[in-house]
């Protein structure tokens, strides 16, 4: 039974880390543009630029 | 005259000394818009930044004021084939943002508490029939209380003030039973881990937030996005108007006008604001507002207001304050005398609630009593059990049944082209069974069109359009509006009060009256204005007039097949109401009708116990709008009409208005059937719990079982059904 000493603080990490994530991405508004983001990956920006 | 027009209003300039623009765009179709528009911002001189957001249609501009002039945008981007209009953030919808990244949050924060305490839950389910020592599960209640507390502190926020500012006002709603179940169910956990009990439930009071607030999440993403698309159409609207800022005359947006200021209306144009006439001698159109379609003759001295179009005179006026006419003074107090019966409907969660929250609360009263007087149950026993039931019932069904079926039927109205101005209409349009159409822009299209463009070649309609460009004539613009001329002809004349001519593929090109054009006159109904357009040797004569909306005959065919009882009751004249009440089979209409006397036909119905819906554009509709049990009206309805309507619809056809009916109805049914689910869920866990059986896993188990059903069920809401697609199918065949 000792491992849950580990066990419980590991995974309410893992969860706290999950959780800072969505606020970073809430804070840096990354759920602005859903669609957008979608298509921007398949943009070549950087052959445009002179 | 003809200089761009001028953004200063829209521009913020940030400390770096950059300016900021943000533009509407409209016609985005795919993503490939999104490289198109960004480059060709760039290439702008001085442009640092370009933005474009798909979900938004929204471009954000970040550039140097020195080395680029704002208007070059929207001329560049009306070179590749958008129309762009700089965009004003409005309050509303920076609240709605707000409400909607808090409620992301308080999910994100319910959900990890949810997860990490049922870890620890379904242990201690398990361990009671195995063999977990009592202070392991002491332990795991520790570690779930230190995980709830605060989660539940911040996740419940929402509820919480709700429910305070409910009993504030001496209310009661859905929220003021969910904050008692979950302040009582994490006292009594509190209580139970220090006194070592076998039972916590943690974790039912963290999945009821989870539940709630993954419900409001996808509501709000849906409110969001309409607002979002109401606020883009809002601004692309937004028309310029000249004035004169004591030294010459300059473009400006209409939202940067204000009282005092000295407009100039040309012939044709749309009166921006309301206003004093102080030079000039015109008729001016005033179907938007009273319905009627003759213009009324104005000299100087006259009011004039907004969105009524000015004749062939031009116009110097002075801006005054809104509401300073007699009309719109008139308009407001009917509004309000009528709007009174209004506020007293009820929702139906609302009515659900001032019943429930007493009831559930009784019921944990008398339980909790009867375990401890007559069947000798210890105090302490008595109130656990008696919390239980609280716990139980604590309505998740019931809190969800409505709000799911609401966001999924505005995301249908909103695949529709309907918007939604509060969610109430939702309910009130689902009980109709009268219909009040309003004629004049309601039936038939807001502004006159050709009548009988299937008939003439699409070449020569198309050199029409583009020879009435080059012209002031209100009948000429009227052509050009709709037919959505592009450019005027090069070299176009216009010879004043009979046409325009050009040069064109190598001969002349002709567009006025008859004798203009050398074609023959032929006779046409009362209601028409002739014009004819000659190409060479070919001629054509264009009828131009009020048209009914593309789909009006078919859509008020279908509304009577329904059931509905169907009127027409119009601001315009008798004889002009007539032919069309004819050609859509309405028998009960009624012509010159006053705003007070449109409201005394409402009542009337309504005194006949009819639920009636009034579809209606004008200003002299907004009292009788107000007074019908629910109001629907198109986008190009007057403000103060629109606040009024429930729904408003966008486009020329009239099957968003069957559509909001159909969705409405059966919104209202799933409604009734979530309700339904929520009152039999009740019916068999709380006597369980009466009887003292409820445990933390049967509470996990009924409360989530419960909440996905509603949920699944409102998810059949999808679309207005395919009696109402049907009705669209042809008229799309159409080219």
């Amino acid at each position: 039974m000792n491992v849950l000493v580990f066990l419980i603080p590991l995974a309410i990490l893992l969860g706290l880390l999950a959780l800072y994530g969505l606020f970073w991405s809430l804070k840096r508004n990354q759920y602005e543009d859903m669609e957008g983001a979608a298509y921007r990956i398949l943009l070549d920006d950087d052959i445009e630029k002179k | 005259m003809g200089a761009a027009p001028d953004f200063t209003h829209f521009v913020r300039t940030d400390e770096d000394g950059r300016s900021r623009l943000d533009l509407a765009i409209d016609g985005i179709t795919c993503a490939a818009c999104l490289p198109d528009i960004e480059t060709a911002m760039k290439r702008l001189p001085g442009v640092k930044l370009a933005r474009l957001n798909l979900t938004s249609h929204r471009l954000a501009l970040t550039y140097d004021p020195q080395q680029v002039e704002p208007a070059r945008f929207t001329g560049a981007l009306e070179a590749i084939g958008y129309r762009a209009y700089p965009y004003e953030q409005r309050q509303v919808e920076a609240d709605e943002q707000a409400r909607f990244v808090l409620l992301l949050k308080c999910l994100g924060v319910a959900v990890f508490a949810a997860m990490n305490i049922m870890l620890l839950s379904i242990s201690v389910w398990s361990g009671q029939s195995t063999s977990l020592p009592p202070e392991t599960r002491d332990f795991f209640h520790l570690v779930s209380a230190v995980i709830a507390l605060p989660a539940a502190a911040y996740a419940g926020q929402p509820f919480f003030t709700s429910a305070w500012a409910a009993i504030r006002q001496r209310r009661l709603n859905m929220d003021v039973p969910i904050t008692i179940g979950v302040t009582l169910a994490l006292g009594l956990s509190v209580y139970e881990t220090q006194h070592h009990a076998d039972h916590a439930y943690f974790d039912s009071a963290i999945m009821l937030l989870a539940f709630l607030l993954a419900g409001r999440v996808v509501d709000q993403a849906m409110r969001r996005r309409t607002k979002t698309a109401a606020g883009n159409l809002a601004a692309l609207k937004g028309e310029n108007a000249l004035r004169f800022d004591g030294a010459e005359w300059g473009l400006v947006p209409v939202a940067a006008l204000a009282p005092g200021d000295r407009l100039l209306v040309r012939a044709g144009e749309r009166v921006p604001a309301d206003g004093v006439i102080v030079e000039g001698l015109s008729a001016v159109d005033e179907s938007a507002i009273t319905g009627e379609t003759d213009p009324k003759p104005v000299e100087p001295g006259d009011h004039v207001y907004a969105g009524t179009v000015n004749g062939e005179g031009a116009l110097t006026v002075d801006v005054t304050a809104a509401g300073h006419s007699a009309l719109i003074d008139e308009a407001a107090r009917l509004i309000e005398q009528a709007g009174a019966a209004r506020s007293r409907y009820m929702q139906l969660s609302d009515r659900v609630s001032q019943l429930y929250a007493p009831a559930v609360h009784l019921t944990a009263l008398v339980t909790g009593l009867s375990w401890w007087l007559f069947f000798g149950a210890s105090p302490h026993d008595a109130l656990v059990i008696a919390i239980s039931v609280l716990i139980i019932t604590c309505p998740c069904a019931l809190a969800l049944a409505v709000p799911t079926v609401q966001a999924m039927a505005s995301g249908a109205f909103f695949r529709s082209g309907l918007f939604l101005n509060d969610a109430r209409g939702l309910e009130k349009l689902g009980e109709i069974d009268a219909v009040v159409f309003d004629k004049t822009g309601t039936l038939t299209l807001p502004q006159a069109g050709v009548a009988n463009a299937d008939e003439i070649p699409a070449d020569l309609l198309e050199l029409a359009g583009r020879l009435a460009r080059s012209s002031h004539h209100p009948l000429a613009l009227a052509l050009a509006r709709s037919l959505r001329a592009r450019a005027p002809l090069p070299e176009a004349r216009e010879t004043s009060g009979q046409g325009v001519s050009a040069p064109h593929e190598g001969d002349e090109a002709r567009l006025g009256s008859a004798a203009f054009c050398a074609a023959e006159h032929l006779a046409t109904d009362a209601e028409a204005s002739s014009i004819y357009v000659r190409a060479g040797e070919r001629v054509a004569q264009l009828s131009i007039r009020q048209s009914l909306r593309p789909d009006a005959a078919r859509v008020v065919a279908h509304l009577r097949d329904a059931g509905l009882d169907l009127h027409i009751l119009s601001g315009d004249r008798a004889e002009a109401v007539a032919p069309v009440a004819e050609k859509l089979g309405i028998a009960d209409w009624r012509g010159g009708q006053k705003p007070a006397e449109k409201i005394a036909f409402v009542e009337a119905l309504k005194a006949q116990g009819k639920r009636v819906l009034m579809v209606g554009d004008g200003l002299n509709d907004a009292p009788a709008l107000a007074a019908a049990h629910a109001s629907i009206s198109p986008i190009d309805a007057v403000h103060l009409t629109q606040g009024q309507a429930d729904a408003v619809f966008l486009g020329d056809r009239l099957l968003p208005v069957a559509a909001a009916l159909a969705i409405s109805q059966q919104a209202r049914a799933l409604m009734k059937q979530n309700l339904g689910f929520a009152i039999v869920y009740n019916a068999i866990a709380v006597p369980v719990a009466m009887a003292g059986h409820a445990s933390p896993l049967f509470a996990a188990l009924a409360m989530s079982g419960s909440s996905i059903l509603v949920t699944l069920n409102a998810l059949r809401l999808r679309g207005p059904g395919k009696s109402v697609t049907l009705l669209a199918k042809p008229l799309r065949d159409q080219p």
